[in-house]
């Protein structure tokens, strides 16, 4: 069986920036515990002699000149933007009141 | 005057190039049928409001004699995880809602160029994340053929749109069957083309080394028109095959006119042939089979061990990637932002707007990818589902040591009933078993209509599955089968529910 405990789902959702509520969690620590002990069966056949592939078709070195092209506007940029004030991302302050 | 949404492509390109119709004409038939029926279907979240607008310039240029490509004029949906910059693009989520992207993805750039009508976006899983669309912030699409079904997924609304005759064509995206199982389970033509053979620029993110856009149709040859348009190299994009690809819809005509399959050998996946498929899809696979061995293929049984760890592998290189991917929608630069009660610092602005913005199956899969990737759970997660790709690519190059092409069930089971599998995130994901060992791989496959499942009714796919960069081999030979089943079955569709 898994090791997932509602302290390593509230752990995880912290790294992943989720405030997940308590009946999420609760949810999460039970689905979360089934997928993972399914999902082990890969160390099954993954031993030390088979190298990992990262990618189906793997491509080095793609680069291109380094010139200047067309890109984004300003104004394009922030269009999406939930707030901005013309020029940047406006965002709430970056530093708790601890810090 | 024939109904015009009953043509396919290749039949309005004609009728288009010989001035016979007009783009307007066919778009405004497109546009009244998605009035009549899509209340009901729910293929589309956005209906386009230039569709008239762009279908008439590309009319007065053809008058005035401007070359135009051989689809110019033609409708098409998109599904809603590719950037359009005049029309909302969500991915189906609610974090992305009303979001209007300030680029073009390429394949949608090159549908313009080559004069296509966009008639809009179409419904999806939530990031791509699901087989029946029932995980869309925007509600379930309805399978064409029994509206309290499934339309598959994710690109449920794409296979529905093309299935009621809403579009003739459709863009879609395939991470590990995305495209193949809606056309299965709604009787229309799928093709994910190799990896790296349709640009990702500008298709939201979901596993980069598995997402791959493709054509979405009623006939393969509509498929290889399509993928001629969309396909060949973009510097946009870094994981873009060079490669000088040859025509697809002309590998789909010398298909269509071959009269035999004299030295094609048609690998069956011993691993993908499974008794626990339901009665009907396996019957039909089995006469598909004996279709081609009349027509001179030779069948040949191969074995691919590892395909059994496939699934396993999927559902954490996917998440693993989905996590990292998704870390963009952070409340900044585009979409939602909910502040919390009394306000908050900058990540629990984010955290909240990520815990609104997010439906279930997304949260699932960025929690599991964390795990995934955490320090202590890496090696034994993400570095052995990574062996395991290693081992089903082995797999496959054995098994077309002995077969031109590979063959399967494009899924276990016709369209299950909406609701029915939401609540069982396992049963779900096993929907995928016969797509997924292709986006692992990076090879091409397709998914084309096989008949009726006896005992519902409903439809089955037959999948193809060719090496990498052999997507024309898919082509003709995937049109010689269509012909045959055509002739066996009829042309299913014409057996769908009229809808209105």
């Amino acid at each position: 069986m898994s090791e997932i405990t509602p302290e390593t789902v509230k752990h995880l959702a912290e790294l992943a920036r989720i405030a997940l509520s308590d009946a999420e969690i609760g949810m999460l620590t039970t689905q979360l515990g089934a997928i993972v002990d399914s999902v082990a069966k890969v160390s099954e056949v993954a031993t030390p002699d088979v190298p990992a592939t990262s990618h189906p078709i793997p491509l080095t070195n793609v680069s291109r000149p380094d010139v200047p092209g067309v890109t984004l506007t300003a104004a394009e940029a922030l269009a999406g933007a939930p707030e901005s004030d013309g020029s940047r991302f406006v965002v709430s302050a970056i530093l708790g009141e601890e810090q | 005057m024939t109904d015009l949404t009953r043509l396919g492509a290749a039949e309005l390109s004609s009728l288009l190039t010989a001035r016979e119709v007009s783009s307007v004409e066919v778009t405004r038939a497109h546009l009244e049928r998605i009035a009549a029926v899509d209340g009901a279907v729910h293929a589309y979240l956005h209906v386009s409001a230039d569709a008239l607008g762009t279908a008439a310039k590309i009319d007065s240029a053809r008058l005035d004699g401007v070359a135009l490509g051989p689809l110019a004029g033609v409708p098409i949906a998109i599904k809603d995880v590719l950037c359009t910059r005049d029309m909302p693009s969500t991915a189906g989520s609610r974090i992305l809602e009303g979001w209007v992207p300030p680029y073009d993805a390429t394949p949608v750039a090159r549908l313009r160029a080559g004069g296509l009508v966009p008639l809009g976006k179409t419904n999806m899983d939530e990031f791509a994340m699901g087989s029946s669309t029932e995980h869309s912030a925007y509600g379930p699409t309805h399978n064409p053929w029994d509206l309290d079904r499934i339309p598959g997924g994710s690109g449920g609304g794409s296979a529905a749109a093309v299935a009621a005759f809403e579009a003739p064509l459709a863009l879609g995206s395939d991470t590990g069957g995305s495209i193949r199982q809606p056309g299965a389970v709604t009787g229309t033509v799928g093709v994910k083309p190799t990896y790296g053979g349709v640009s990702r620029y500008g298709a939201i993110a979901l596993a980069s080394s598995l997402d791959q856009v493709g054509p979405v149709t009623r006939s393969v040859l509509d498929a290889g028109l399509l993928h001629d348009v969309i396909g060949g190299h973009d510097p946009r994009d870094s994981t873009s095959l060079t490669d000088t690809w040859p025509s697809f819809a002309a590998a789909a005509r010398e298909g269509a006119l071959a009269d035999s399959l004299k030295g094609v050998r048609v690998g069956v996946v011993r691993e993908l042939d499974s008794p626990g498929f339901q009665a009907g899809v396996s019957q039909r696979f089995h006469e598909a089979l004996e279709l081609l061995t009349a027509a001179g293929a030779e069948i040949v049984e191969v074995s691919a061990p590892h395909f059994e760890y496939a699934v396993a592998a999927y559902y954490v290189i996917l998440p693993a990637e989905a996590s990292s991917n998704l870390a963009k929608f952070d409340s900044v630069r585009f979409g939602l932002r909910v502040t919390p009660p009394g306000g908050g610092t900058v990540e629990q602005v984010m955290a909240a707007t990520r815990e609104a913005g997010f439906g279930a199956e997304v949260k699932r899969r960025v929690i599991l990818g964390t795990y995934a990737l955490s320090a202590g759970y890496y090696d034994a997660y993400y570095g052995s589902a990574q062996k395991v790709r290693t081992l089903i690519q082995r797999d496959f190059a054995a098994a077309f040591e002995q077969a031109d092409v590979l063959v399967s069930p494009s899924a276990p089971t016709t369209a299950f009933r909406i609701g029915e599998k939401i609540d069982d995130p396992l049963a779900m994901y096993l929907n995928d078993v016969t797509t997924i060992p292709a986006n692992l791989a990076g090879v091409p496959g397709m998914t084309l209509p096989m008949g009726l499942a006896p005992e519902d009714g409903l439809p089955t796919g037959f999948q193809l599955m060719a090496p990498a960069r052999e997507d024309a081999r898919l082509y003709r030979i995937g049109a010689t089968l269509e012909r045959l089943l055509v002739e066996r079955h009829g042309a299913i569709l014409d057996g769908a529910p009229a809808l209105v």
